[in-house]
C-alpha cells in the first residue's frame, strides 16, 4: 500500500506523458472532427447547373434518379479555392479506379468563374450542381470550406466526409476500400 | 535612464495586453446581419457567442471575421426571425456540425471527464492532504536514548553561556 503511493506519481506522469506523445504524433489532425451527418441520409437539395439544358443535381437523383442504388462521391469545390486545384487531377482518379460518379457542387462560385476552371482543368464530374450562396453546403452538408468530400452509399446514406483535398494516398489507403465494400 | 525609460515602457505595453484581455471582444458581426428587432438581434447574440467558428476553431462566430462565421450568423438570425426557440437554433447547428460547434460542451457520458474531471482532481488532492496530515500527526517520535540526551543537553548548555541570546530573552 506504502509502495503504491510512491509509485502512483509515476503512473499519472507515464499515462499523461503517454497522452501528450500521442497527441503530437504527426498522424492525428486536430481539425479532424467527425460529422455527425456519417450514417445519415443525404438532406433534401435541389443545385441548379451550370448552363441551361444541362442537368443539376439534387437529392432525388441519388435516391430516386439517375443515381438510384449507386455509390456516389459529392465533392464540394470552387474555382477560388486553391487546394481545389491541387485536388483536381485525383478526382478522376477516384472516379475511375472506384468506378463511382464523382458529382460536383460549386460552393460560393460563379458561373463564368466556374467554367473557366473547368474548362482550364478539364472536368472530371459525371455532373455539376451550383451552390451559389452556399447553403446547401453548409446547411445541406455541413461543410467547414471547400474542398470537401463526401460518399454516399447505394441507400442515399452519407459514409464518409473528407474535409480538405484529397491525396493519393487516402484514395488509396481509405476511399477505395471503401467504396468497393458499400458495392457489394 | 533610458533602460528606465524602456522598462516603463513594456510595463506598460503589458498592463496594456492585460487589459486588452479583459475588454470586451471585439465583434465581427456587420451592421448589415443586425436584426431591426433588438430582442430577436441580442438573442441571436447571445446564441452566436457560444457557436464556435468552425474554422477558426477558438474563436465564437460573434468574433470571427471567416467567412462562414457570418453564413452562420445570418442563418441563425434567418431562423430566429421564422419563430425558431434558441434551443432549436442550436440543435439545427449541433446536427450539422456536431457538439464541436457548441463552446459549452453538453454534459453527457462522453463529456463527462471534462465537466467532474477537476472536482475529482481536488477531491483526490484533498484526500491526499487529510492521509498525510493524518499520519504526520500519529506518527509518534522514539525518545532520545541516553548518549542522545547527553549530547542535546551539552548543547543546550553551551547555548545558555551566549551572551547575545540571553539577552534577547533566549529559550531554554
Amino acid at each position: 500500500m506504502r509502495r503504491l503511493l510512491f509509485i502512483l506519481p509515476l503512473i499519472v506522469l507515464a499515462a499523461l506523458t503517454a497522452i501528450f506523445v500521442l497527441g503530437l504524433s504527426p498522424n492525428r489532425d486536430p481539425h479532424a472532427i467527425d460529422s455527425p451527418l456519417i450514417g445519415k441520409p443525404v438532406a433534401a437539395f435541389a443545385a441548379p447547373a451550370l448552363a441551361d439544358g444541362q442537368p443539376g443535381i439534387a437529392d432525388s437523383d441519388l435516391l430516386t434518379g439517375a443515381y438510384k442504388g449507386q455509390v456516389v462521391a459529392i465533392n464540394f469545390f470552387a474555382s477560388w479555392c486553391v487546394p481545389c486545384r491541387a485536388e483536381h487531377p485525383l478526382l478522376k482518379k477516384l472516379s475511375s479506379e472506384a468506378g463511382i460518379p464523382v458529382l460536383g457542387l460549386a460552393w460560393k462560385d460563379k458561373k463564368e468563374a466556374l467554367q473557366g476552371f473547368l474548362d482550364e482543368l478539364g472536368n472530371p464530374y459525371a455532373r455539376v450542381g451550383t451552390d451559389e450562396n452556399g447553403r446547401i453546403g453548409i446547411v445541406g452538408f455541413g461543410i467547414t470550406g471547400v474542398p470537401e468530400t463526401f460518399i454516399i452509399d447505394k441507400q442515399g446514406v452519407i459514409r464518409d466526409r473528407i474535409p480538405g483535398p484529397l491525396s493519393d494516398e487516402l484514395i488509396t489507403t481509405q476511399l477505395l476500400p471503401l467504396i468497393k465494400d458499400l458495392q457489394k | 535612464m533610458i533602460r528606465q525609460i524602456r522598462h516603463g515602457l513594456i510595463a506598460g505595453l503589458v498592463a496594456g495586453a492585460i487589459l486588452a484581455g479583459f475588454a470586451p471582444a471585439s465583434f465581427a458581426v456587420r451592421p448589415d446581419e443586425m436584426l431591426s428587432d433588438p430582442a430577436l438581434e441580442a438573442r441571436a447574440e447571445a446564441i452566436s457567442r457560444d457557436i464556435r467558428c468552425v474554422v477558426c476553431q477558438s474563436q465564437s462566430i460573434e468574433e470571427s471575421d471567416a467567412d462562414i462565421a457570418h453564413d452562420l450568423r445570418v442563418l441563425i438570425r434567418e431562423q430566429l426571425k421564422a419563430g425558431a426557440t434558441d434551443d432549436q437554433v442550436r440543435a439545427f447547428l449541433v446536427a450539422r456540425y456536431g457538439d464541436f460547434v457548441l463552446l459549452k460542451p453538453p454534459f453527457e457520458a462522453k463529456t463527462a471527464l471534462i465537466w467532474i474531471g477537476p472536482f475529482l482532481l481536488l477531491l483526490g488532492a484533498a484526500a491526499g492532504i487529510y492521509v498525510f496530515y493524518r499520519r504526520v500527526g500519529r506518527r509518534e517520535t522514539a525518545p532520545l536514548n541516553a548518549a542522545e540526551q547527553a549530547r542535546l543537553d551539552s548543547f543546550l548548555q553551551a547555548h545558555d553561556d551566549h551572551p547575545d541570546d540571553r539577552s534577547q530573552g533566549g529559550a531554554a
